[in-house]
């Protein structure tokens, strides 16, 4: 009993030191670009904009620092915490490790949007809409398809059926590839299949802050009750929970979430699949931990491997790109090192 | 009667398991049912739980319908201890334990310390205190079948169904299992559970229903029921019944070939 007491007074304290790691990412992403930025601007800055004062600080550093790099950093907490809240949702609901918040097929289906958008020529906020509605029309046409087929599992079947709705849309986005304008169409496709944070504004933020916020209600209530959505179903309603609703909030909130970060920074892989497993190796699974622990190291990573995108080279690095080639391995790393169980 | 099944009929959406089932069980009463591979215990078992829409008959729980009941209600009266649990993740046997108060926490409610303090009983009561902050993942079958037994302890049942609670157990955690069940039943619980071994029937159970082929061809006491005449019929193998003075009650034995037998 002592020894479990100290375990889950473990918890709180690898959370406060997540929630640290945070805030020193933030301030190490706020300091690192072209214009030289000291903590004292950025203070200066935020007080100033607060209480409506002159800040004092050169005009330039001050727009790098409100209109440029904290909205951009914001919108890195915003979509990693996003991703990795989905990913820690989703693994414990489909009692699977390799599950990312794009098995219902909400990335494929935001994908297509977006590419039409870019297709037709729309403006970014119609593209950003689209892509937001094609992610959630592809997961209500998944889970549609799933509760026509009865007397299945229905984790297995909402699964499969993610996978060939996402291999329809996949074919779709291949289309418009070769359809679209190879010299102006194009690359905005492949830069918004990679994922990208640079043209963020704070308009942006705020325009998905309230779905992200509605999307964590959710989570936040059933923590756990999340616990017991990762036993067999039957295990589960013969322990008196109603699974099907449950099941029905949770992958609307999960979807709700990824597909509002995905419609402004485009598709951003590994975030979701990796990082719960991060967060389970500092918290174990108890859902009440895991969420808060998935945010904060999603958050720190987005916003780490974003501020590598826009500093290691003269150009932008696409994200997609960045958080596999350090994911992947990373992944592998605790492939070959993890004893047994997913810990 | 606690639980009372009449012609029931079960199956798995249009297939059709079993039928004409009538049982009942009361407090303080082990009701063991016994038959081969692949009769339908399994799927009686999960039409008992409310987990599997019954096909016809009736089925009541303390004198209502069973459809009236709620999962949260019906999980306050019944338990279900499964053969395998489909656990994932590394969650510690307390929080698995712990599981078992669901129905009796609000939706949107996290455990309290009175939850937390009768999962710790359920864990003395089961003797695997020690094992409290141990993985769940990482621990024996035999610790996990008496971890999913505290779980249904912690959920305050009147009546626990298990199904094959001592398959896949070594020679003693089989008699650890069994005497928990005959203790459950003196503590004025209701128990069902299913076994391959009638002798196990004998060392627990109040009442013994024979199944096959979907339907029950005897139910009663033990020692009226398990006849060699009647689990001849029922695994198409010899069985000597025989009382064994040293252990007070009677065990059952095939006889295996006839070059073996006297």
């Amino acid at each position: 009993m002592q020894q479990h007491q100290k375990a889950q007074r473990a918890g709180p304290i690898a959370i406060g030191a997540l929630a640290a790691l945070l805030v020193a990412i933030i301030l190490m992403a706020i300091l690192t670009g072209k214009y030289p930025v000291t903590p004292g601007d950025i203070l200066a800055v935020v007080l100033a904009k607060i209480t409506g004062s002159a800040s004092g600080v050169a005009p330039t550093i001050e727009t790098v620092i409100w209109n440029v790099r904290l909205p951009r950093v914001g919108a890195g907490i915003l979509v990693g915490a996003s991703l990795a809240a989905a990913g820690a949702v989703y693994q414990g609901l489909f009692r699977n490790p390799l599950v990312s918040p794009d098995i219902l097929g909400v990335s494929a289906g935001a994908s297509f949007g977006a590419v039409i958008g870019i297709f037709l020529s729309l403006s970014v906020l119609a593209i950003q809409g689209l892509a937001f509605a094609g992610g959630l029309a592809a997961v209500a046409l998944v889970y549609a398809i799933g509760s026509i087929v009865r007397e299945r599992d229905p984790i297995l079947v909402l699964v499969l059926a993610g996978v060939a709705i996402g291999a329809l849309l996949g074919a779709c986005v291949s289309l418009l590839k070769v359809l679209a304008d190879p010299y102006n169409q194009l690359p905005a496709i492949t830069f918004w299949l990679l994922g990208s944070l640079a043209s963020i504004n704070r308009t942006d933020l705020l325009s998905i802050l309230p779905a992200v916020i509605i999307a964590l209600l959710p989570m936040a209530l059933l923590r756990w009750r999340m616990n017991l959505m990762t036993l067999d179903d039957e295990e589960a309603r013969a322990l008196g929970v109603e699974t099907r609703w449950i099941r029905i909030v949770i992958v609307a909130a999960a979807t709700l979430m990824t597909a509002a970060a995905v419609s402004i920074s485009g598709v951003v892989g590994w975030i979701g699949l990796l990082v719960p497993h991060v967060a389970r190796m500092f918290v174990g699974p108890d859902f009440s931990r895991l969420l808060p622990a998935s945010m904060l190291i999603g958050a720190a990573y987005m916003v780490g491997v974003d501020t590598l995108a826009r500093s290691i080279a003269a150009i932008e690095v696409p994200l997609g790109i960045l958080t596999a080639a350090i994911g992947a391995p990373f992944f592998l790393y605790l492939l070959l090192t993890t004893r047994r169980g997913w810990q | 009667m606690m639980l009372q099944a009449t012609e029931l009929a079960f199956g798995y959406g249009r297939v059709k398991v079993g039928q004409s089932v009538t049982l009942s069980v009361d407090r303080g009463e082990v009701l063991c049912l016994l038959g081969p591979n692949g009769c339908g215990k399994t799927t009686l078992f999960k039409t008992l739980l409310g987990l599997l829409p019954r096909q016809g008959g009736h089925l009541e729980l303390n004198g209502k319908d069973i459809s009236t009941f709620s999962r949260a209600q019906f999980a306050r009266h019944i338990a279900y201890v499964p053969q395998a649990t489909g656990a994932y993740f590394p969650f510690s046997v307390f929080d698995v334990v712990l599981m078992g108060r669901a129905s009796r926490i609000d939706t949107f409610a996290s455990p309290t310390m009175a939850d937390r303090a009768i999962t710790q009983e359920a864990l003395a009561a089961l003797g695997i205190g020690h094992l409290a902050a141990r993985p769940f993942t990482d621990i024996s079958g035999g610790e996990k079948q008496m971890t999913l037994i505290a779980r249904a302890l912690a959920q305050e049942p009147e009546l626990i169904v298990m199904d094959e609670p001592t398959a896949s157990l070594d020679f003693g955690n089989q008699a650890h299992v069994l005497s928990r069940i005959s203790s459950f039943a003196a503590s004025g619980m209701a128990v069902v559970i299913s076994t391959h071994d009638p002798s196990h029937a004998f060392a627990c159970a109040t009442r013994v229903a024979l199944m096959r082929a979907g339907t029950l061809v005897a139910i009663g006491k033990p020692a009226d029921v398990l006849t060699p005449q009647s689990l001849q019929a029922l695994y198409g193998v010899g069985v000597v019944v025989a009382y064994l003075e040293q252990a007070g009650r009677h065990v059952c034995t095939p006889t295996l070939n006839a070059r073996n037998a006297p």
